[in-house]
């Protein structure tokens, strides 16, 4: 064999590097429990059936509607989707803009308020928010500071600024 | 006198144009406001600039109690020296501490400082001067704020967006008149009776009066205004028939602390 230089300097030959693995069971015992334990949620929680959230409409407000009357402030699957987003743009409107009447897409007015609007109809809080925030394991920061009461549980019930 | 038929049918013809067209027209310009305006119960208060004068000579101290009192029940802002669970109970020393307070009577040293005069008029001396946000044309809050959470509205109020505050303090920092006040605790368990419709405070906020922003939206005088039975006068600084602006005609007014620029917008008659 050639000459060999590295950083040490010149060898008449490659120095042997013994090829094994030292320590080899401690190692791999430790990454198959690192492994285990880090998947181990997902073992535990196999073929366990979570229940689907069921949101609750029964409540003495909704119930009061006529039936075609019962329609939340935008279709339902809208609501479903990006009731987030229409929340934070009724708080910009309300308190950057001081509007209180929001209007929507077939011009029914309604006053933007999670606690008078939102719950004045859903009045039912642990029934109906709660449910698909737990199944999704989301923890809106509304009720730090909003109520979860209606102010006037019958009188604002029909939330229409009419 | 009277008209021919082909006069009577023009003008006839003409009104019910009119009389199609106005609504359309009102619709086409300023949509919805119109039913706004015939439906609405109350229509919000509006004006160019919200400034309020507080008359000393009509004022008593418990009247002025019973407007803080008001004040801060409609505000759900918490009281630490009675805690709804007798097991929350805080020492004397943290109730002054942690105190949240939105409008407030202190004497005329600490309300007008600089002011003082060597011999003073026995009465002035110990008047309780009722104190709050000041509402400034020129608002150092707003200024050092640098989230915007707080920000001055185009009818002068100052407000506070609590959702976007983050509990700097810098705004209490700024504020010359110390009508800021932050949440050190959760107030909730300091609040006898929750107003339902005011939302509480989370702790790690700033919050102040705003003027009752939400009843001005709804038609209504603020509440210290409506409690006090006219010694707090509350209007449109820039209209000059209000009664704000005649009262400030009439009478000699002070102000707290205006050699500092920040053009406060209550005004004082002692």
């Amino acid at each position: 064999m050639a000459d060999y230089k590295n950083e040490f300097g010149w060898f008449a030959e490659r120095p042997q590097v013994p090829k094994k693995i030292y320590n080899m069971y401690t190692i791999f015992i430790g990454l198959a429990v690192f492994v285990i334990l880090a998947t181990s949620p997902l073992w535990l929680n196999a073929g366990r059936v979570v229940p689907p959230p069921v949101p609750n409409l029964d409540t003495p407000a909704i119930k009061a509607l006529a039936e075609k009357e019962r329609q939340c402030v935008l279709p339902t699957p809208e609501m479903r989707a990006t009731h987030m987003q229409l929340l934070i743009d009724w708080r910009d409107q309300v308190v950057r803009t001081g509007n209180r009447v929001w209007v929507n897409p077939s011009g029914k007015k309604f006053e933007p308020s999670l606690s008078n609007t939102c719950l004045g109809c859903h009045s039912n809080k642990a029934d109906f928010c709660d449910q698909c925030h737990n199944y999704a394991a989301v923890a809106p920061n509304c009720w730090g500071c909003h109520l979860d009461k209606p102010a006037t549980a019958g009188k604002m019930a029909q939330a229409e600024v009419k | 006198m009277g008209m021919d038929r082909r006069e009577f049918i023009k003008i006839a013809g003409l009104s019910t144009l009119f009389g199609l067209g106005a609504k359309s027209a009102w619709e086409l310009l300023r949509p919805g406001q119109v039913e706004a305006a015939l439906t609405a119960g109350a229509q919000p208060l509006a004006a160019k600039r919200w400034a309020m004068v507080v008359d000393m000579r009509k004022l008593d101290d418990a009247t002025a109690q019973r407007c803080i009192e008001v004040c801060h029940q409609i505000h759900n802002v918490p009281d630490f020296s009675k805690p709804v669970n007798p097991k929350d109970g805080v020492s004397p020393e943290e109730q002054i501490r942690w105190q949240v307070k939105w409008i407030w009577t202190d004497p005329y040293h600490n309300a007008f400082p600089g002011a003082h005069q060597e011999v003073m008029s026995d009465r002035v001396h110990h008047m309780n001067f009722l104190l709050l946000c000041n509402h400034c044309d020129n608002p150092p809050c707003v200024r050092v704020c640098p989230t915007q959470a707080t920000f001055r509205r185009a009818d002068g109020v100052v407000m506070m967006d609590m959702h976007r505050c983050i509990g700097c303090r810098y705004c209490m920092a700024g504020c010359p008149f110390s009508a800021r006040s932050f949440n050190w605790r959760d107030p909730r368990p300091y609040i006898k009776d929750t107003y339902p419709d005011y939302p509480t405070r989370e702790p790690g906020m700033v919050e102040k009066c705003d003027f009752c922003a939400k009843r001005l939206a709804k038609g209504q005088l603020p509440a210290c205004v409506v409690e006090s039975r006219g010694a707090l006068i509350f209007g449109d600084l820039t209209d000059d028939k209000s009664e704000v602006r005649q009262t400030l005609k009439q009478n000699f007014t002070i102000r707290r602390k205006a050699h500092l620029g920040t053009n406060p917008q209550v005004y004082y008659i002692v």
